[in-house]
């Protein structure tokens, strides 16, 4: 067996010794040419550029404004609002001007500084009030309902409601932004860190004026993508390209970390507006939400996002009555995109809060609310008329409160909490419940191509692109296991665009089901062909293991019979093809199947907070995950460890602030803390539920790379529990600072 | 022209404001060590440099893009290419899943390279200085801790390879004294931590950058009749060592100094000349009524180091005029330290600040109160102490004294905290002082040294 087991991530010993290259790694020619942007520093404002002193500056070889473009001057995924470079007004601070090509990267980032923008200013809106009251919208509300909630909710005997903010996120990929450009014969070859080669090539190809067959997209690895390279990378490939075919020469372009962090989108804030009403017993019976979505200046994802987050609103509980609006504003900052969980965790913290208001309401213990309200196994609709038909949250949610001992650790809390009056301690648990699949249905295919050389060594090839997550050593495995080989048989090249074609983003959650489905569909044909080989020479049946091949009384290694096979002629080479089953939206009335399954997990946290600073720590956390039959368990824990302390970090040290001109106030890891080595759970117990997944997915497993995040949600709802401890407010918005926290204790 | 040792040859090069990072991977074609932040926070470019300190050659991790080149004079740098991949951090790192998408590795490698040279057990404390968004640390902690007891593999012989190598910079004192004396515009580089991001990010060319590595007679820590004299070029490293047993809350702030990899480019004297209102030293040394000697040519002056600082930006320090040294006056240690961040490591101060209150017979006879980040510059809380000062020491002394920072301190307002956050806090850690000096018990959530 090659599937199942925890096989060490195939990049791992190149990482470890530095062979592992990236974009900015590859050797370029000596005549490479480096670009950098000049950026608007105005957040809204018709402007007149003079780049005389950009074109005098050292090592400056031309300067690109708008009209300098061949063909499309747009690097949006969709909408068509994004343009390369700004054309007479800029929406946000950040936003290139101009295109500075010089013969080293410092040279074109001192030069970029050098443009002369004069800028007649508009009002610009920075914040969410002033979006709202300006009614800036991409669109209009979007509104999903089940049942009569405002009946529903007057005729309930208890009502809460409240509103919270919730705070974005930037991606800080370890990797910045980063591609390259080779002009050849006419064509462009890119190479690109990007989650989306597809998107890359088409875009190229807008920009040139040329056909995608013109355009080749090859992406080796990501120094982390996080949905931050999932439309972000275009400018820099787009660039690349136009300067690469422009001048015959190689282009790159990366930016500086400060630079990246001020062009690119980041996760979306929302605000959450809820109204709830609910029994004794802290059943709910409807809920009333509405979401207000900060998009930034253009739409890029920002619907998929918006839309993914209402689909969450309900996580794992059954709301009987729901009503849930969605508002996507329009503001002058960076636009926001992609980030693990695609408005999903957004969604998903609006009912977390609900049910923590409840048991505060109720004097219950929130896991008591928790618990009375799961999805049935099956029966039960969600607010989008689907049927949930594979809930586990009620036993899976069962045994992490035994295995963590919450119910003793509760009462453990509360005696400690009674004799030290400084430091007080909270507890939480969260469940999660994800729903995996694209909800453009069209996006749910995946290709792969495989080829079986003549010494048996297999070179394989699929739409996925990996930044981590070990989306390839998952895929060598499917392919080890259809071929009983061990996975150092399997050799997984660069995606590539020139391979297989048409291929959707690589959002993390799907990127092993689609792709490992296809995969094992092409190599399963090979197999086919290599088994009616074998039995129409040898006779008997054909079993493929431990890298030998048994036809009847025939043994021979795999590569023997793949060489016998290539001197009778048999094709060793082949395409595979998957589609999600079943997934059928309507996105319009809120109603269908927008996604094959759910998976589900919980977290439990305990946290100490320090009553005179607002300064805190995880002491301990328990997750108890479901990923269905594990491909690989050690890569599967990898993905959740990872993505929980992600998620506790967006909901409590990472912080962004905009000045009120718009200028983003925390764009350097000076002033923008992700967490590092000591914010990890002193203690930290990961454990994957056992169970299969219910839909024909690759070898049953589920999607991991997405849900986990919600987890670290966790750690934020235990500082609420800390926070009631010490008598102060504890339904705080996020992210929840050690400012947030103190100010919160404050009579 | 400046000669060093990289991966066990002899190298040299000809531009000394040229990064070490852009050395290795545009010059040298290494590109194993990355490029994540370009300023020193992420740890992506750590590499190993080892120099001669004191006579035995020391180890230490740094962040190679914000050092210079004119800093590597003589040293012996090791990349992640040089470990030849069977090194046993290498290998648990592999074993134990320590890698997602790798970008982070080969500095955190390097860290965990240096650190098991020396034994280091602390291994949360080591990898402050760099970042992974992907893994949430706990495989490279457990893979850090499977690796710390392989016996070290063989080096090349970095002493015999450094040993001699000549090339510019100043190493007398005096010469130097001198020089800047008659070239005040010159720019003073210690550990670059600062002048690199000058370099790296303002993207400015600083004309005359001179060197002041080399200089043995800035890097001497002297146990004076009084108290201990520290040059004002030694690593923050070693004073995190130097106090840790006399002043322990000092060196525990000291652990939460930017990381390792900062603290071992640092220098004291930097963080002083700096003049930065949320540098994190002068808090502390203003509370232990530290002094410093400013030289310039062959002359010399002492002053406290809380008179150094006048106003934002501005300093008693005339032009060709230099930190030699700083001296902490021997004393009992009644010391409180705090630093608070919005991430607990390896983030810059919303405001630290340093007590030092002296009771005797239950009355308050000296009060030493100092604040980074609650103004323009590091400042000491008069009014505070003037309210303590021969009061009985009790809770109602402490709360008629808090109601005093406000006198003192009128905060600002920005990324790292709101002006009213400040003063809350400036008030609780007067309470928090008090309360740990009367108790054994655990008051803080991080840190808590008796």
């Amino acid at each position: 067996m090659s599937v199942a087991k925890s096989i060490r991530h195939d990049s791992g010993p190149a990482h470890v010794s530095g062979a592992a290259r990236y974009v900015d790694d590859y050797p370029l020619p000596a005549n490479a040419v480096h670009l950098a942007f000049g950026l608007s520093k105005n957040a809204h404002a018709d402007f007149t550029l003079d780049i005389s002193a950009v074109r005098a500056a050292t090592g400056v070889i031309e300067v690109l404004v708008a009209s300098d473009l061949p063909g499309q001057n747009d690097v949006s995924p969709s909408a068509h609002d994004e343009p390369l470079l700004a054309v007479d007004t800029v929406h946000y601070i950040g936003q290139p001007l101009f295109l500075v090509v010089a013969d080293s990267h410092l040279n074109a980032r001192r030069a970029a500084r050098l443009g002369r923008v004069e800028y007649s200013d508009k009002t610009p809106l920075v914040t969410l009030d002033q979006a709202i009251a300006a009614d800036s919208t991409f669109g209009d509300p979007l509104r999903f309902a089940i049942g009569d909630a405002e009946t529903a909710l007057k005729a309930a005997p208890h009502q809460v409601s409240g509103q919270m903010e919730v705070g974005g996120q930037e991606h800080f990929y370890l990797e910045g932004q980063a591609a390259y450009a080779l002009p050849e014969e006419g064509d462009v070859r890119v190479v690109s860190s990007t989650q989306h080669p597809t998107e890359i090539q088409h875009k190229v190809a807008e920009a040139l004026n040329v056909p995608f067959h013109a355009v080749r997209v090859e992406t080796r690895r990501m120094g982390g993508g996080f949905g931050g390279k999932e439309s972000q990378g275009n400018a820099l490939a787009v660039s690349c390209a136009v300067v690469a075919l422009r001048l015959n020469r190689a282009a790159k372009m990366r930016y500086d970390r400060d630079d990246d962090m001020v062009i690119t989108g980041k996760r979306h804030d929302f605000r959450i507006k809820y109204r709830a009403g609910f029994g004794a017993d802290g059943k709910i019976e409807s809920v009333i939400f509405e979401q207000f979505v900060k998009c930034g200046w253009a739409l890029d994802l920002s619907h998929p996002v918006a839309d993914r987050a209402m689909l969450h609103a309900d996580n794992a509980y059954h709301l009987p009555n729901a009503t849930i609006t969605s508002h996507r504003l329009r503001t002058n900052t960076q636009s926001n995109t992609a980030y693990r969980g695609f408005g999903g965790p957004q969604g998903i913290i609006g009912i977390e809060r609900v049910i923590e208001h409840i048991a505060d309401e109720l004097g219950l213990d929130p896991l008591a609310v928790r618990q009375a309200n799961f999805y049935a196994a099956k029966g039960d609709l969600t607010p989008y008329h689907m049927e949930v038909t594979d809930s586990i949250s009620k036993e899976l949610v069962a045994k992490l409160a035994e295995t963590s001992d919450y119910k003793k650790r509760r009462a453990g809390i509360a005696e400690f909490n009674a004799i030290s009056p400084i430091l007080k301690r909270g507890l939480a648990l969260v469940p999660v419940k994800f729903g995996i699949s694209f909800t453009l249905t069209f996006l749910n295919q995946a290709g792969a191509l495989v080829h079986v050389y003549a010494d048996g060594s297999v070179q394989l090839n699929h739409g996925g692109t990996e930044m981590g997550q070990g989306l390839n050593t998952k895929i060598a495995q499917v392919a080890a296991e259809v071929f009983g080989l061990g996975v150092e048989a399997i050799r997984i090249t660069a995606t590539d665009t020139g391979k297989v074609p048409n291929t959707s983003a690589t959002a993390a959650r799907s990127g092993a089901d689609l792709n490992g489905m296809a995969c094992k569909e092409a190599c399963d044909k090979i197999k086919a062909r290599l088994v009616e080989f074998a039995s129409e020479k040898w006779g008997g049946e054909v079993v493929f293991a431990d890298g030998q091949v048994r036809i009847g009384g025939h043994e021979m290694s795999f590569a023997e019979l793949v060489s016998e096979a290539y001197m009778a002629r048999i094709s060793l080479s082949a395409t595979g093809f998957y589609k999600t089953p079943k997934v059928q939206w309507d996105r319009a009335a809120g109603k269908g199947r927008p996604f094959l399954y759910f998976a589900y997990g919980a977290a439990v946290s305990e946290v100490e907070l320090d009553s005179l600073t607002g300064e805190n720590r995880i002491i301990r956390t328990d997750i108890l995950h479901d990923v269905g039959r594990s491909l690989n368990p050690a890569l599967d824990i990898g993905q959740v460890e990872g993505a929980f302390v992600q998620g506790a970090g967006w909901l409590t040290i990472e912080e962004l602030r905009w000045a009120e001109d718009g200028r983003l106030l925390t764009a350097a890891p000076a002033t923008y803390k992700i967490p590092c080595a000591s914010d990890m759970p002193e203690i930290f117990n990961v454990a994957l539920w056992d169970g299969a997944n219910l839909e024909k997915t690759i070898y049953r497993s589920k999607a991991v790379g997405e849900p986990p995040f919600v987890l670290g949600m966790s750690v934020f709802m235990a500082l609420s529990d800390a926070l009631r401890a010490a008598g102060g407010e504890a339904n705080i918005d996020a992210p929840a600072t050690a400012e947030r926290l103190l100010m919160a204790m404050q009579p | 022209m400046i000669s060093f040792a990289l991966n066990g040859e002899v190298v040299s090069a000809n531009d000394p404001s040229m990064t070490l990072l852009d050395f290795l991977r545009l010059e040298r074609g290494l590109t194993g060590t990355k490029e994540g932040c370009n300023e020193g926070d992420c740890g992506a470019c750590t590499v190993q440099v080892a120099s001669m300190e004191s006579g035995e050659l020391v180890h230490r991790a740094v962040n190679s893009c914000v050092l210079l080149l004119g800093q590597m004079q003589g040293k012996s740098i090791t990349t992640v290419e040089a470990l030849g991949g069977d090194h046993p951090v290498q290998e648990a790192m592999v074993e134990h899943h320590g890698s997602q998408c790798g970008f982070c590795t080969p500095g955190i490698v390097m860290s965990l390279v240096a650190a098991h040279r020396e034994g280091r057990q602390d291994h949360a404390d080591v990898l402050a200085g760099n970042l992974c968004r992907c893994t949430g640390y706990a495989p490279i902690l457990r893979a850090a801790k499977a690796a710390s007891e392989a016996p070290l593999p063989a080096t090349p012989d970095e002493a015999g390879l450094i040993s001699g190598l000549k090339g510019e910079g100043f190493t007398s004192l005096d010469e130097f004294a001198n020089w800047y004396a008659k070239n005040p515009d010159a720019t003073l580089v210690a550990g670059a931590t600062e002048v690199g991001l000058v370099l790296t990010k303002e993207l400015k060319q600083p004309e005359k950058l001179v060197f002041l590595g080399q200089i043995s007679g800035l890097q001497n820590v002297e146990p004076e009749i009084g108290g201990i004299r520290i040059g004002a070029g030694v690593l923050l490293a070693r004073v995190r060592g130097l106090m840790a047993g006399k002043y322990p809350q000092f060196a525990e702030m000291l652990r939460r100094f930017g990381s390792v990899q900062v603290r071992n480019s640092a220098t004291i004297g930097g963080n002083i000349a700096n003049g930065s209102p949320i540098a994190d030293t002068p808090p502390a040394l203003i509370a232990l009524e530290a002094s410093l000697t400013l030289r310039k040519g062959d002359a010399r002056r002492e002053i406290l180091l809380e008179d150094y600082y006048l106003s934002y930006g501005v300093q008693d320090r005339a032009e060709g005029e230099f930190i030699e040294s700083v001296f902490i006056p021997e004393q009992a240690d009644t010391l409180g330290v705090y630093k608070i961040s919005k991430r607990f490591d390896q983030d810059i101060s919303a405001l630290c600040a340093a007590f030092n209150i002296v009771v005797e017979g239950g009355v308050i006879t000296k009060a030493r109160i100092a604040f980074g980040g609650m103004a323009a510059t590091p400042k000491r809380a008069s009014a505070v102490e003037a309210a303590l000062i021969s009061q009985p020491w009790n809770e109602a002394t402490i709360e008629v004294a808090q109601a005093a920072f406000a006198k003192d301190y009128t905060p600002m307002s920005d990324q790292r905290g709101s002006a009213e956050y400040r003063l809350i806090l400036a008030q609780n850690l007067l309470k928090r002082y008090f309360l740990e000096q009367g108790s054994e018990a655990r008051l803080r959530v991080v840190g808590g040294v008796k």
